[in-house]
Formats: structure tokens, C-alpha cells, sequence
């Protein structure tokens, strides 16, 4: 099966698809959270040691996970932007940068909650905490970097190349726990040993990040779908829309 | 419900995590609303009089 990817490179193309698509991976966001806050709060016991505070991990580890994945498939629509000179992988990287930044925002923010009941305090200059926050500026710093540049196609490559130098701190965020003596514990959930938690509780946090993921996807897409219309407005097909036909007549 | 909410004494921090996730969540889908009525609303106003050519080019 042959699929012409570069069909699906142009606006135009790619508008109605992520139409299509964006409400249906809303719908299985709010499904999985249902579920997810379902097994989070219903079914996984209350932790030993913890309590009922442990249950923070059902937004803590999906927002944090979803905060160096959703800055890495930045980076590499970033990258795709400045090797093929392509508009709309510069959309998508665009239109990533504010969900990574929110995520990063949640994982801190609700990390903080976490750590207080737990440690003792809500922050502390710890290296995977400083290193997450770290990607928040990044974040910012993309948007930011946009905002300062008035054409979009150098905003494009200024982005572009300020997520790929960035990039390089997400292995550091990840590897962060093993390198340093860090008051944040270590990975609870790999591939290669089994977990150190209860399966409902697992089960629980693996939903919440499906959830997540979902949830980043809808909104990359409805926003990538709103940065192509800003960016390609004028153009014909953007004035034969539907919607836009509909409003002005 | 009142043991629910209280969350074994940790309801504080429960609930200000999740309600800044359910509240940040709510806010990014009203604001990709919003800059979707914003766009079309610029589309319409710049797209019916584009001229031709520029409409046509492929960019």
C-alpha cells in the first residue's frame, strides 16, 4: 500500500483531514479520562506508605511524560521544517509548542502538590524538577521567539532551530534521576523489569496517559487547523472553504 | 462524599492538582475555539477580495 505522504504535506490537503480527526481523538481523550479517573479513584487501593495523596500520579506522570514526548514530536516537525523547507511541518511544530508548554506547566504544578504532602516541600532545585522547568522555558521561549518575528516563514526556521538545540535537554529531564542524586525517585514504570506498583494503579495511570495523549493530539490538530487559516488566508482555497463562503455571503 | 473529598486528609493537594489539570484542559479548548472564530472571522475579511494571482500561486 502506497500512501503519497507528500499530498498530505499541503494545507490545503491536510486542513480537512485534521478536521476529521480532531474531534475523534477529543472524543477518545474524554473516554480514556472517564475510564482513567474511574480506575484512579474507584478501583486502585489506597497506597501503603502514601495514602491517598499517591493518587496525584494519575496527572503527574502522564503530564510529565506528555511534556518531553509532545517537545520531542515538536522537534522533529521541526526539524522536517528546516530539512525539506515544508510549511506545514513548521505548522505542526507551531502548533505543539502551547499543549508542551501547558503540560510542562501541569506536570510542575501538580509535581508540587506531590511533593509537598510527600517531601516536605512544594520545590526544590532538584534535577529533574529544574530540568522540567527548564522545558517550560524552552516552551515559552519557542512562542515567544514567534511572537518577536513579524514574517512567518523566518519565525518558522528561528523555531525551528531553537527546538532542535532544545531538544537535547529532554534526555537530560529523563535521564536526570540515574545521573543525579535527585530528591525525585526514580522510574517507577520500564520496559525491561517489571512494575513496582499495584496493577490497578498502573492500569490507572496508563489510561490517564493515553488520555493525555489523546488530548494533545485534538488540540495540536484544532490549533494547527487555526494556524493554517490565519496563514493561508487570502489564498482561494481558504476563500472557498465552507465555512469561510458561508460567513461571507 | 465529605470522606471522599477530604482524600485521607490529603484532599488539599488532590484536588488543586486535578482541578489545575481540569481547569488548564477547559481553558486550552475554549481558547482553540476561540482562535478558530478569530481566523475565520480574518479569513472572511481578507479572503473574498484576495486578488487572483496571489490566490492562485501556489506558496
Amino acid at each position: 500500500m502506497a500512501i503519497n505522504w507528500y499530498r498530505y504535506a499541503s494545507p490545503a490537503t491536510f486542513y480537512p483531514v485534521a478536521g476529521r480527526l480532531a474531534p475523534a481523538f477529543g472524543a477518545l481523550a474524554a473516554i480514556f479520562a472517564a475510564a482513567g479517573l474511574w480506575i484512579g479513584f474507584a478501583l486502585a487501593p489506597t497506597d501503603a506508605t502514601q495514602g491517598e495523596a499517591y493518587r496525584i500520579i494519575f496527572v503527574h506522570v502522564p503530564t510529565a511524560w506528555m511534556a518531553m514526548f509532545v517537545y520531542l514530536v515538536m522537534a522533529f516537525w521541526s526539524a522536517l521544517a528546516l530539512a525539506f523547507n515544508a510549511r506545514l511541518s513548521a505548522m505542526m511544530a507551531q502548533a505543539l509548542a502551547p499543549t508542551g508548554a501547558l503540560m510542562a506547566a501541569l506536570a510542575l504544578w501538580t509535581g508540587a502538590f506531590w511533593g509537598r504532602p510527600t517531601w516536605g516541600t512544594y520545590w526544590a532545585w532538584d534535577a529533574r524538577m529544574t530540568s522540567t522547568l527548564i522545558l517550560l522555558f524552552l516552551y515559552l521561549g519557542v512562542i515567544a521567539l514567534r511572537g518577536a518575528i513579524d514574517d512567518p516563514r523566518r519565525a518558522d526556521r528561528a523555531c525551528a532551530v531553537l527546538a532542535l538545540v532544545g531538544a537535547v535537554n529532554v534526555p537530560i529531564i529523563y535521564f536526570s534521576v540515574q545521573w543525579w542524586n535527585t530528591l525525585h525517585q526514580g522510574a517507577t514504570v520500564s520496559l525491561t523489569a517489571a512494575p513496582k506498583m499495584a496493577s490497578l494503579m498502573l492500569a490507572g495511570m496508563l489510561v490517564m496517559s493515553f488520555a493525555a495523549w489523546f488530548w494533545c493530539i485534538a488540540a495540536a490538530l484544532w490549533r494547527v487547523r487555526a494556524i493554517i487559516l490565519e496563514r493561508e488566508r487570502g489564498s482561494a482555497w481558504v476563500a472557498a472553504l465552507p465555512e469561510t463562503n458561508l460567513r461571507a455571503a | 462524599m465529605g470522606e471522599f473529598l477530604s482524600m485521607g486528609g490529603y484532599g488539599w493537594y488532590v484536588w488543586m492538582s486535578y482541578g489545575a489539570c481540569a481547569v488548564a484542559i477547559a481553558a486550552e479548548f475554549v481558547a482553540l475555539r476561540a482562535r478558530r472564530r478569530r481566523a475565520l472571522d480574518d479569513a472572511q475579511a481578507s479572503g473574498v477580495d484576495a486578488e487572483p494571482l496571489r490566490a492562485g500561486a501556489a506558496r
